[in-house]
């Protein structure tokens, strides 16, 4: 430990002489007294201290007080724990960078070295020049200072491939001598090192920096076995060790997310594993690509191109199978030639229909239902393959006779025909080689295949053009025609051996390859793409990050397929005219070894443990020291008084809390907690500042009313913005008229109507009762009307006598605001509701009222100005105040039917009620 | 309010100001307090002059035909006399100690000793008043006098200037024979000076009680550490190395001065009361009351 300490400037050391020094003066001198203010001295005049050491500073805080002064004399000494050794050398110096995708998970030690070399050639004056083995310089050796290279550094990112190592081999031995090199290697093997080790030491001596992290890799996954098989490999360490591997797709909402993931282990000194994923074949078609979790690079990427998607095909048979008989199904060679590489759903056509399966196939189906043929045509228009196989029913049927059937391709001829059977003369017909143009065109045709039986096409002008396949005497034997954006193709031999032998050929298997029917083979071969140009859509960088290509140029079909990746060929998708390939850094043959270097080339790790300066630390701890000596001198000479104590608590505190930042709250929800603290009346604000003012006083002038007179307790009123405002929190909204309000939005009538069936109620005031009555005689009646049309507004009458909002605190027969109109309107009693006798009034229904609906100019008779007085007059003299206490009575009246519903109708109150009705 | 003791003749305008806006808070001060206790005259129990009716006695040979309570004697056969009780006003006589120490306060949420000294007495002599007695100040020279008007006086009259120096004693300028007086002071001035003054006073059969009014820091005395004590005027300094170390002794000194005063109260027939400023001040108005209303017995 003590070796690993070094100072910058030892000689600062030699001040802790003066510490015994210091230590005496301290003790000399003892803390400056208080003054204090006390009439009591006269009563303490003539006493004594006790003793005479209390005067002296007590030893601990002299103790503190050294070890301050002490921390501060080696902290200005510079400490440094781990010093760096630097290496001798001189002259220029080379630093070369494999910078390969496997350099990426520990890129940052990387880098972290990089500086430390380019800080000791810094101080040894060398030149340096920087290299990445995957983009070499054009031209000389690119030499600076040390420090011009510091600032680059981090700019510097590994690529996506590896590199080539030809081209690095003719580069390095371009150069002259004599250059040092340090290497720095990714650890894996490749060809042409041992060449490139050569040419290295050939300029100068070489170093080798080599990462200890284990490199681990995933292969493109195979679909194999009903499962999908990811191989996973690593380089490094043999012990044993356990990854996880994800697949990453859409998902059906087209999020990107994690679909799977499965554990993988590696047995100790195992190098190789494969991990096997069973999934639904629904999430399987999704998967776009397999990663190693926690491993930031691109060989830990696995990009899946259409060769996991497997397309899903339904199969009909036309004639119900025979138990028993299964080689006489049509249906079985078609499952044998598709199981491997297509899923097979197989039931009624509806249901099958419903699956969206990317082909059908009618194994001699010869007359759809209308409906059916319908639904069948729409699903082949929209991008379906409809293939059928002829036989004996549709030989037999009257299907595309007169007039071309939309799901055949062709007209067929009645009966078909038979040639090489018993009964007839002629061989069975060999197929004709296919036509350029043909889909099929390219693939060779066993000698054997033959057909005994097919149906005939009538001849047509487009008959040649439909035909993609024919036998040896040009009659059709496969069909196609394109039906919207799908087609309908027709094999005019049956699916199974009855007629011919093809479906038991290889050839059958490919054909349907070609028809798109099956998947094609996961490795796209040189032979299959030559010839075309690929678009890359997404690429990797080295780090395994998925980008969008932007506008990279399309790269040759032979290129893709063959060529190593490279700048221009970097690891990721590349899409062609009707499938997606993948290039992906590990190959399905790629296999991983360390690489080895000759024993005259040293080779040191990353994990160099950087010099730590300590004088930050010291310097502080010697602040914090002095900090404490700071409040203990001020405890023990009594003036820490409360306050003070609570302050320095604080601030020891906030030197060592971390910050806490309380959470902002929204405006939405600084609203609710307004209006849910407590019961808050709400007026809608119409856009009239004068009208919204009032509102805002009359449900203030309502709320006081309410505070003193009832156990309700609002809290002062709020005006709610119909567009904005959330209106839940508010048990009743005023919403005062007027004639050139703006109508509310559309999600201001939803947010509206779900105020009313939750519960809410709105009261309207149209505020022009003195100049007409209820209705669309005023201008800010006919207003309302606009207004309440959208809402959800049940059945009006006006206030009936025995409504509970005559009663439901007050006894009262009118609701008069500054008007004193009778008309309010409210939600209709239910046509049933009858008046028993001896009650004194009808068994209503339950709930509240919705609206009430008036004109009356409530508001205005409620509002009080800041000082608690009436804002406006109402009527004259004590029949005008009499009339404002009715209004404030009739409010009170509304809240409490607002808050507490029909409870006042409830008929258990009724002999109390009849009591205070005098009856 | 307190603060005006350390106000010098140069600074009188602003003397006057403060002394104009706290006056009316004096007096609400002492009216507020006065108020909780519940008033009553103190009526000698017999008849006499005064204003509440005592009782009717027959008419007997040598009372005057005015004297007859006409109204009473009507609805008998003999006559009647209507008496009054006999209430007799009495002197109390206070007296506030208003030297620098009486201004100190340990702590600013406590009102100085002054402060609180300066609002019982003004209590006392509210209560005084409305029970109909004579109220007057020691150090002027007015003889003690009734009504809401010398509350007023008494009020502007506390307010009024400061005695010199660190620690005052009772002076009696004036001590009408057989009143009551109350001195408010801290007491920790010259003892001789209190006794003497209630020897004095006692010869006139003046009785009274002396209140101490101490801050509780006086009290407990909780400092610590190298010190400097200076008294309010600064005129005497004590320091000392470790307060702490000083507490025993001076709470016991504390405690002697105390049973000093205790000892001349008792001799000299008087009360002794002592009153912490972070207490509230009703509970020493009551025992004031009640003592001085033991007094009247």
């Amino acid at each position: 430990m003590i070796s690993n300490l070094a100072f910058t400037t030892p000689l600062l050391l030699t001040a802790l002489i003066a510490l015994p020094i210091l230590w005496w003066l301290l003790r000399a001198v003892p803390p400056a007294p208080i003054r204090r203010r006390f009439p009591g001295v006269a009563l303490l005049l003539g006493l004594k201290d006790d003793d005479s050491q209390t005067d002296k500073t007590p030893w601990w805080l002299l103790l503190l007080r050294m070890l301050a002064v002490a921390a501060a004399i080696i902290g200005f000494a510079g400490p440094v724990l781990n010093p760096q050794e630097d290496r001798a050398g001189s002259g220029p110096l080379l630093i070369a960078m494999d910078a390969s995708w496997a350099s990426a998970g520990d890129w940052q030690a990387r880098l972290e070295r990089v500086d430390l070399l380019l800080d000791e050639a810094a101080r040894a004056g060398r030149p340096v020049a920087i290299v990445q083995l995957g983009a070499l310089p054009e031209g000389d050796l690119p030499l600076q200072a040390a420090n011009a290279w510091v600032g680059r550094v981090p700019s510097l990112s590994p690529r996506p491939f590896e590199p080539d190592m030809q081209a690095a081999l003719t580069w390095a031995e371009s150069l002259e001598g004599p250059v040092e090199t340090f290497w720095f290697s990714d650890g894996l093997e490749r060809d042409g090192r041992d060449d490139l080790i050569d040419a290295f030491q050939d300029l100068g001596s070489l170093s080798v920096f080599q990462g200890a992290r284990d490199v681990l890799a995933v292969a493109p996954p195979r679909f194999e076995d009903g499962v999908i098989r990811v191989p996973a490999q690593r380089v490094g360490s043999t012990a044993p060790r356990d990854i996880t591997i994800t697949a990453h797709g859409l998902d059906p909402a087209g999020i990107p997310r994690e679909l799977a993931r499965g554990e993988l282990g590696f047995a100790g000194g195992e190098m190789q594993a494969t991990l096997d994923l069973d999934l639904p074949p629904e999430l399987r078609n999704r998967i776009t690509r397999f990663e190693i979790e926690g491993e930031r690079s691109a060989g830990a990427r696995a990009l899946a191109d259409d060769s996991l998607q497997r397309r899903e095909v339904a199969l009909i048979a036309g004639n119900p199978e025979r138990e028993g008989q299964t080689l006489l199904s049509p249906l079985h060679f078609l499952r044998e030639a598709l199981e491997p590489t297509a899923d097979i759903i197989e039931g009624e056509l509806g249901d099958l229909l419903l699956a969206a399966p990317d082909a059908i196939i009618f194994a001699d189906v010869a007359q759809l239902s209308p409906e059916e043929a319908l639904e069948v045509t729409a699903w082949v228009q929209e991008g379906g393959l409809l293939v059928r196989f002829a036989g004996p029913r549709l030989a037999a049927s009257d299907v595309a006779r007169a007039e071309l059937d939309p799901l055949l391709p062709v007209r067929l001829r009645e009966g078909g025909r038979t040639v090489g059977g018993a009964m007839s003369w002629g061989e069975p017909k060999a197929l004709r080689p296919f036509a350029d143009g043909s889909p099929f065109f390219g693939l060779e045709i066993p000698e054997d295949v033959t057909a005994t039986s097919q149906v005939l096409a009538q001849p047509d002008p487009m008959l040649a053009d439909r035909t993609i396949a024919a036998l040896a005497d040009g009659t059709p034997l496969v069909t196609r025609s394109t039906l919207g954006q799908g087609s309908v193709v027709l094999f005019h031999v049956t699916a199974n051996a009855d007629w011919s032998n093809l479906p038991i050929s290889g050839l059958f298997v490919q054909m349907l390859e070609r028809l798109a029917v099956s998947t094609r083979p996961a490795t796209p071969e040189v032979r299959d793409l030559s010839g075309t140009t690929w678009v890359p859509d997404e690429v990797l960088d080295a780090y395994g990050t998925l980008r969008d290509a932007g506008d990279m140029p399309g790269v040759a079909g032979e290129v893709l397929a063959e060529a190593p990746l490279s700048e221009t060929l970097l690891p990721g998708v590349y899409a062609g005219d009707d499938r997606r390939v993948a290039r992906n850094v590990i190959g399905p043959e790629t296999t991983l070894a360390p690489a080895t270097w000759p024993s005259d080339v040293p080779v040191e790790g990353m994990g160099v443990i950087s010099p730590t300066n300590l004088m930050a630390a010291f310097l502080t701890g010697a602040l914090a020291l002095l900090l404490i000596d700071a409040l203990a001198a001020l405890w023990l000479s009594g003036r820490l008084s409360g306050l003070a104590r609570g302050a320095a608590l604080f601030a020891a505190l906030m030197l060592t809390a971390p910050e806490v930042e309380a959470q902002a709250l929204t405006t939405e929800e600084e609203l609710a907690l307004l209006a849910t603290t407590d019961i808050t009346l709400a007026y809608v604000e119409t856009g009239d500042t004068r009208i919204d003012e009032v509102s805002r006083a009359g449900l203030q002038g309502l709320s006081n009313t309410l505070w003193q007179r009832t156990s309700v307790e609002p809290a002062p009123p709020i005006g709610v913005n119909l567009e904005t405002d959330e209106l839940a929190f508010f048990p009743m909204l005023y919403w005062p008229v007027t004639p050139d309000q703006a109508l509310p939005s559309d999600t201001a009538y939803a947010r509206l109507n779900t105020y009313l069936r939750s519960g809410g109620m709105i009261v309207f005031d149209t505020r022009d009762a003195d100049i007409g009555g209820f209705g669309a005689a005023t201008p800010t009646g006919r207003r309302l009307r606009q207004i309440a049309a959208p809402l959800d507004i049940p059945p009006l009458e006006p206030i009936p006598s025995d409504h509970v909002l005559t009663r439901t605190f007050y006894l009262l027969q009118d609701f008069p605001g500054r008007h004193l109109s009778r008309e309010v309107w409210v939600e209709a009693s239910p046509p049933d509701a009858e008046q028993v006798e001896g009650m004194p009034f009808r068994n209503l229904n339950d709930g509240v009222t919705p609206v009430v609906i008036g004109g009356n100019d409530w508001a205005a008779a409620w509002a009080v100005d800041a000082g608690g007085r009436p804002m406006f007059p109402v009527g004259r003299g004590f029949t005008g105040e009499r009339q404002r206490e009715i209004a404030h009575r009739f409010g009170v009246n509304l809240v409490m039917h607002v808050l507490s519903g029909n409870y006042k109708s409830d008929q258990v109150h009724v002999p109390a009620l009849l009591d205070r009705l005098g009856q | 309010m307190s603060d005006t003791a350390l106000h010098t003749p140069e600074t009188l305008r602003s003397r006057s100001e403060s002394v104009a806006r706290s006056l009316p808070s004096l007096l609400l001060n002492a009216q507020h307090l006065a108020a909780t206790i519940l008033l009553g005259e103190h009526g000698r129990k017999r008849a006499g002059m005064g204003d509440e009716f005592w009782q009717y006695r027959p008419a007997e040979a040598g009372d005057a035909y005015r004297s007859i309570d006409w109204r009473r004697s009507a609805r008998a056969d003999t006559h009647f006399v209507r008496q009054t009780e006999w209430q007799a006003a009495q002197n109390l006589m206070l007296g506030v100690d208003d030297a620098a120490s009486m201004t100190f306060t340990g702590h600013k949420s406590r009102p100085s000793k002054l402060r609180r000294a300066q609002t019982l007495a003004m209590a006392l002599a509210i209560l005084a008043v409305r029970g109909g007695e004579r109220v007057g100040l020691t150090h002027l020279a007015d003889p003690p006098k009734g009504g809401e008007a010398q509350l007023i006086r008494m009020a502007a009259a506390l307010m009024d200037g400061h005695e010199p120096g660190d620690y005052g004693a009772p002076k009696p300028r004036i001590l009408p024979v057989g009143s009551r007086a109350v001195f408010f002071s801290d007491f920790l001035g010259d003892p001789e000076a209190i006794e003497s003054v209630l020897h004095q006073a006692a010869d006139r059969e003046v009785k009274g009680a002396l209140v101490q009014i101490l801050d509780p820091d006086e009290e407990h005395f909780p400092y610590d550490g190298r010190t400097v004590f200076e008294s309010m005027t600064g005129a005497v300094r004590f320091e000392t190395l470790k307060a702490k170390s000083l507490r025993e002794e001076y709470l016991e000194r504390l405690k002697a001065r105390k049973a000093r005063l205790k000892e001349i109260t008792r001799r000299t027939g008087w009360q002794f009361h002592c009153h912490h400023t972070d207490k509230p001040a009703e509970p020493c108005l009551l025992w004031l009351y009640q003592t001085l209303e033991r007094g009247h017995l």
